[in-house]
């Protein structure tokens, strides 16, 4: 479980993020959504420490990551998986070698248990074929599918997604949300997604955290999304005819 | 305002040496980068090494036998001044101004493709020193490769000089042999690489700062590639001043 409390960001004299406060729990999907600009990629950043927050706390199961020492930080990176908007994987290596870079670096397997155990990672994610290839070989959904491989690999306790969708078609979009959702429920993770796809929000949204300037406008579930009466919220999700209508169709479906 | 820009980007120069010589996380995969590293930049180094020392000896054998020497001086001036300018000045400064431009803007724009495709985020995710586990290697892996290539640049400028002998006929291979074999100095080699391995320290270590410290997109890694380059030469050209006084 991560909690963060009263969490404030500011650079010179530009604050970004007034106060938020929100638990993300184990098991579950949570979602932080916001328009462009309203803070969610700077709070990502602060919860994962590549940047410092101006005030405020994030814990992790009990653990105050901002007044850790480095060293201690360092060590709770390694139960952390993180999916980059570009997936970021390394151009000099095989999908493979990129699966098991996190296990070469801190497992202490057999060089047989790492391979076995990036190959059953690469399977869970359907590319085993596509081991011996390199990044550049490979579509922006596989190497997205590759980078949640690579998260996941070292079997990490917390996993945030840095908008996993972006530049994907809706087809493999859902693909990738199935599969977070999955490994999430899985092996019981704490899974943070920073997105601003709607299909995302009805879909996988256990928990879902919406920003408005920088600050969190509401929060709830993918259930109580659609019937919100939050005006900043409902002018987000409804943004798109296409999406308004089917959102009433689901609600006439549900009653 | 240059001052102060200057004195910051040393301090971080600084900041990032002390992250980089760090113990490693993982000694096999430290030699596992060091290696591909030492074959990256050393062993990729050594044709152009060896084309442009090659070139090089030939020129200054023809350049001292039909524009200086004269028949008052003796017959091995040519051959002992082409040896003499390769060990004392081109096979360690010149050669690595090359690399510098070879060898620096290809760790200054590796880093910086990395750190704009958050590759660098990647690894600070996953606990890595990314400093150390990407850094490290390109500095050891060039210091260790540095003097062969100094070596390698110092035969093949001679056998450059020979070439001008059999092939060109400019002077006699007799003539040349007497020359390069005159007065031989043994200090003066050791002197070309104990310059190179602290010019090979300044290509890899100001490279790689430039490249690890890009902000933004493709047109920063070509500033910092270009940057790095810049001023790798001219602290080679700084610290070859200062080495070649200390160790005459």
């Amino acid at each position: 479980m991560i909690e963060i409390t009263d969490l404030r960001k500011s650079f010179d004299d530009k604050t970004v993020l007034r106060g938020i406060t929100s638990t993300f729990e184990d098991g579950k999907t949570s979602l932080i959504i916001g328009r462009s600009g309203s803070g969610k990629t700077v709070l990502m950043k602060c919860i994962v420490g590549l940047l410092e927050p101006t005030s405020g706390d994030v814990v992790y199961d009990g653990r105050s990551f901002v007044h850790m020492s480095k060293r201690e930080r360092t060590l709770l990176r390694r139960e952390m998986g993180m999916i980059f908007q570009s997936a970021a994987l390394f151009d000099s290596k095989t999908v493979l070698e990129n699966v098991m870079f996190p296990l070469d670096m801190f497992s202490d397997d057999t060089l047989r248990g790492r391979t076995d155990r990036a190959m059953a990672c690469l399977d869970r994610v359907g590319l085993a074929d596509a081991a011996a290839k390199y990044p550049g070989e490979i579509s922006g959904g596989m190497q997205k599918r590759v980078a949640i491989a690579r998260a996941v690999a070292p079997s990490p306790r917390y996993l945030f997604c840095d908008e996993p969708n972006s530049g994907l078609d809706p087809k493999t979009s859902l693909v990738i949300d199935e599969l977070i959702h999955s490994i999430t429920a899985e092996y019981g993770i704490t899974t943070i997604v920073n997105t601003h796809d709607m299909n995302s929000v009805v879909s996988i949204g256990d928990h879902i955290l919406f920003l408005h300037q920088g600050q969190p406008e509401w929060q709830g579930t993918k259930d109580q999304v659609l019937d919100s009466k939050n005006e900043n919220l409902s002018s987000f999700i409804f943004a798109s005819d296409l999406f308004r209508q089917m959102a009433e169709d689901m609600r006439q479906k549900r009653n | 305002m240059f001052i102060i820009n200057a004195l910051k980007d040393f301090g971080a120069y600084l900041r990032l040496m002390g992250r980089v010589f760090s113990r490693p996380e993982r000694m096999r995969m430290f030699f596992k980068q060091y290696l591909e590293e030492m074959y990256t930049l050393g062993v990729g180094s050594i044709g152009i090494v060896l084309l442009i020392s090659f070139f090089i000896g030939a020129v200054i054998c023809i350049q001292i036998k039909l524009n200086i020497q004269s028949a008052w001086m003796p017959v091995w001036v040519s051959g002992y001044t082409t040896r003499e300018i390769m060990l004392l000045e081109f096979s360690s400064s010149i050669m690595c101004l090359i690399l510098a431009g070879k060898a620096g803007s290809n760790i200054a724009s590796e880093l910086g493709t990395m750190r704009t495709s958050q590759q660098i985020d990647a690894l600070e995710m996953m606990g890595v020193n990314s400093a150390s586990y990407l850094i490290l290697p390109k500095i050891l892996g060039l210091v260790t490769t540095i003097p062969f290539l100094v070596i390698f640049s110092t035969v093949s400028g001679i056998i450059g000089a020979y070439a001008t002998a059999y092939i060109g006929h400019i002077l006699t291979p007799t003539d040349l042999t007497l020359g390069l074999q005159h007065q031989f100095t043994e200090w003066f080699f050791w002197m070309g690489v104990i310059k190179s391995l602290f010019f090979a320290f300044i290509i890899s270590s100001v490279s790689a700062f430039f490249g690890y410290t890009v902000e933004g997109g493709s047109v920063e890694v070509g500033k910092a590639a270009t940057r790095s380059v810049v001023s790798s030469s001219m602290l080679i050209l700084f610290s070859d001043l200062f080495l070649t006084r200390l160790l005459s």
